[in-house]
C-alpha cells in the first residue's frame, strides 16, 4: 500500500488548495520535456483530468493505484498513456507526464505547504502512478505491433485462381511458422471456396527452407490430400534443393516442378490427358 | 469478459459413449467463447474427443472439468481428465505413436498431446489416471 | 440413439452425416452401409463430412473400415467435404486415413466414383464414354 487513508485525504486536500498553481506547474514541466510536440492546451487538459481524478479518489482514500477504488485514476492514466504510445511518444516521455508531478511537489514543500514526510509518501504513489502508464504504454505498443504484424500477413499471402480448378500461392519472403501456417489456412480455404482440385505453391521468392518451413509446407499438401486436393510444389531454387536433401526431409511422391508455369503445364496435362482419352474412345 | 456467457468452471462425466459427445459439446462452447481460432477450437475438441473417450474406455469413465485460464497477456481453455481406473503402467509407452491395448489406432494420448498448448499427466498404477491440458488463444 | 440415413442415388449411397456421432452411432452406420451395400448393389458409396467439425481417430477408423468393407463388397468409397481445420488437425494427429479416397464436394466425388468404373469397365460403356474420366489408372 503507498499511502495510508489520512496521507490519501491530505493529498487531495494540497491538490485542491493549490489547484491552479499545480495544474499550471504541472502542465509547464510536462510541456517542456515534450519540447512543444502537444500544445500546451492539450497538456492542459490531459493533466486537469489526472489532477480532477486524484482529488475525486484522493478524498474517498488512494492508498494504492491497483485497489478498486483507484479505477477512475487508472482510467485516466490508461488513456493518457495509451494516447502517448499511439502520437510515438517514448515510454520516458509518458512517464514524465506522471512524474511532472514530483517536481511540482517539492516545489510546494520549497514555499512549505507541504511537509517533507508527506512529499515522501506521496512520491510513493506517484512510483506506482508512472510504472502503471508505463505497462499501460508497453501494452498499446505490443497491440501496436501484433495488429501491424498480422495485417503483414494479409498483405504477404494471396491465394489466386490461375486456371479453372487451379489455384496457386505465390510465396515470398521468409516464411516463419506463423505465416505459413496462416497460409496454409488459406490455401485450404481457398480449394474449398472456389472447387479446385489443384494447387500450386510457388517458392520462387523464399530466400531460405528450414526444417520446420518444409514441414509446414509438407503438413499443407497432406491436408490438401485428405480433402481431396493436390498440390504441386514449384519454383524450388538451386541451394534450397541443396538444403532438402542435406536436411534429410522427404518430399516424397509430392510433384516438385521448377517454375510455376511448369507446374501449370504439369497440371493442365493431368486434365489434358483425360481429355485426350475421351476423344480417342469417341473416335473408336 | 464476454457478456453473458458464463466462463466459470464445468464438470461434465463421463460414464457413456454420450458423455463423450457431450464433453466436445462442452468444450466447443468453452473454446468459442475463449475466442481459440477456428483450427485451434477444431485441435482442442478434437483431442478434448480422444482423452474422454481414453477416460471411459481405460479408465473405466470419470469425470472432465472444462475451466478458463488466463495468464495475464491471453486467455486459454484448461481440461483435467480424471477417472479412477487401473492407471498406466508405462507411460513412455502409452506416448508412443500406434501403441494401444484397446484395439483402437493408439494415437489417443501421443495425438491429443500434439494438439494441445501443455500437456500434463499423472498415474498411478491401481489408483487412477489425471491429465491436463491447455490451449492458448494466439 | 440417433442413426445416420442412408440415401441411395442409382447405384450410388449418399450418407451425409449431420450429427455429432456417439461412437455406437458410428459402429451402426459402418454396419447400415454394408448391409445397404449388398441389398442394393451399389457401387459407389460417398460419405459427406461437410457437417462434421472434427474427426477424430475413432470416426477415421470407422472411415477406413467402411472403405476397406466396401472394396471387399466392389464398391468405392469417397469421403467428401473435409474442412480445413478438421483436415489440419488430423495431419496432427497423425491420422493419414490411408486406403480413403477424398473428393473436395459431393460432385467431384461422383466424378471420381463414375471415372473409377468407367476403367473398370472398359472402353465399350457407352454412359462411360459421356461424363468423362479422370486419370485415375495413372
Amino acid at each position: 500500500m503507498a499511502l495510508t487513508i489520512e496521507e490519501s485525504g491530505r493529498l487531495a486536500g494540497l491538490l485542491a488548495e493549490h489547484a491552479e498553481r499545480v495544474v499550471q506547474r504541472w502542465t509547464e514541466v510536462v510541456a517542456a520535456s515534450l519540447r512543444g510536440r502537444l500544445s500546451q492546451a492539450e497538456l492542459r487538459l490531459q493533466v486537469q483530468e489526472l489532477h480532477r481524478s486524484m482529488i475525486e479518489v484522493g478524498a474517498e482514500g488512494l492508498t494504492d493505484v491497483q485497489s478498486e477504488r483507484a479505477a477512475e485514476v487508472r482510467a485516466v492514466l490508461a488513456e493518457l498513456s495509451r494516447g502517448r504510445a499511439r502520437q510515438g511518444f517514448s515510454a520516458t516521455e509518458t512517464a514524465i507526464s506522471i512524474y511532472a508531478l514530483k517536481d511540482v511537489l517539492a516545489e510546494l514543500a520549497d514555499s512549505g505547504d507541504v511537509e517533507l514526510r508527506d512529499v515522501i509518501a506521496f512520491n510513493a504513489l506517484i512510483d506506482q502512478m508512472g510504472l502503471f502508464t508505463f505497462e499501460t504504454y508497453v501494452q498499446t505498443r505490443e497491440g501496436l505491433i501484433a495488429d501491424q504484424a498480422e495485417q503483414l500477413l494479409e498483405l504477404s499471402t494471396p491465394v489466386v485462381k490461375i486456371w479453372d480448378g487451379v489455384v496457386a500461392v505465390p510465396l515470398v519472403g521468409t516464411l516463419d511458422s506463423a505465416r505459413a501456417q496462416v497460409v496454409m489456412e488459406r490455401l485450404l480455404q481457398t480449394l474449398v471456396d472456389t472447387g479446385s482440385p489443384y494447387a500450386i505453391i510457388d517458392i520462387t521468392g523464399v530466400p531460405a527452407v528450414d526444417t520446420q518451413v518444409a514441414q509446414h509446407i509438407l503438413k499443407t499438401v497432406v491436408a490438401a490430400r485428405l480433402m481431396g486436393a493436390d498440390c504441386i510444389i514449384s519454383g524450388i531454387r538451386p541451394q534450397i534443393a541443396q538444403t532438402i536433401v542435406a536436411l534429410g526431409i522427404e518430399f516424397g511422391d509430392i510433384a516438385t516442378k521448377a517454375s510455376l508455369a511448369d507446374a501449370l503445364r504439369h497440371v493442365l496435362r493431368l486434365t489434358g490427358v483425360e481429355t485426350a482419352r475421351r476423344h480417342a474412345r469417341r473416335e473408336a | 469478459m464476454t457478456a453473458g456467457v458464463d466462463l466459470g468452471p464445468k464438470a461434465q462425466a463421463i460414464g457413456s459413449d454420450e458423455d463423450v459427445v457431450r464433453v466436445r459439446q462442452l468444450v466447443r462452447t468453452v473454446a468459442v467463447a475463449v475466442k481459440l481460432s477456428l483450427v485451434d477450437q477444431t485441435k482442442l475438441v478434437t483431442a478434448a474427443s480422444e482423452l474422454a473417450r481414453n477416460t471411459l474406455i481405460y479408465g473405466g469413465g470419470g469425470n472432465a472439468e472444462v475451466s478458463v485460464v488466463d495468464d495475464g497477456r491471453r486467455r486459454g481453455v484448461r481440461i483435467v481428465f480424471a477417472d479412477s481406473g487401473p492407471g498406466i503402467p508405462d507411460l513412455d509407452l502409452a506416448l508412443t505413436d500406434g501403441y494401444t491395448t484397446g484395439g483402437g489406432l493408439g494415437l489417443g494420448l501421443s495425438g491429443a498431446r500434439r494438439l494441445v498448448d501443455e500437456f500434463d499427466i499423472q498415474t498411478t498404477v491401481g489408483e487412477g489416471t489425471r491429465i491436463t491440458v491447455t490451449k492458448w488463444s494466439r | 440413439m440417433e442413426r445416420v440415413p442412408v440415401l441411395k442415388i442409382g447405384d450410388i449411397l449418399l450418407v451425409s452425416i449431420q450429427i455429432d456421432m456417439s461412437d455406437q452411432t458410428a459402429v451402426t452406420l459402418q454396419e447400415d452401409l454394408a448391409e445397404r451395400i449388398v441389398a442394393t448393389g451399389a457401387h459407389g458409396v460417398i460419405i459427406d463430412i461437410t457437417a462434421l467439425d472434427i474427426v477424430d481417430s475413432f470416426v477415421g477408423r470407422m472411415l477406413s473400415t467402411i472403405a476397406s468393407i466396401s472394396k471387399v463388397l466392389d464398391a468405392e468409397t469417397v469421403v467428401v467435404g473435409m474442412r480445413p481445420a478438421v483436415a489440419i488437425t488430423l495431419v496432427e494427429l497423425g491420422l493419414s486415413l490411408n486406403g480413403i479416397r477424398t473428393a473436395l464436394n459431393v460432385e467431384r466425388g461422383m466424378e471420381l466414383i463414375a471415372a473409377t468404373r468407367e476403367d473398370d469397365l472398359g472402353v465399350d460403356e457407352a454412359e462411360g464414354a459421356e461424363s468423362g474420366s479422370a486419370a485415375t489408372s495413372a
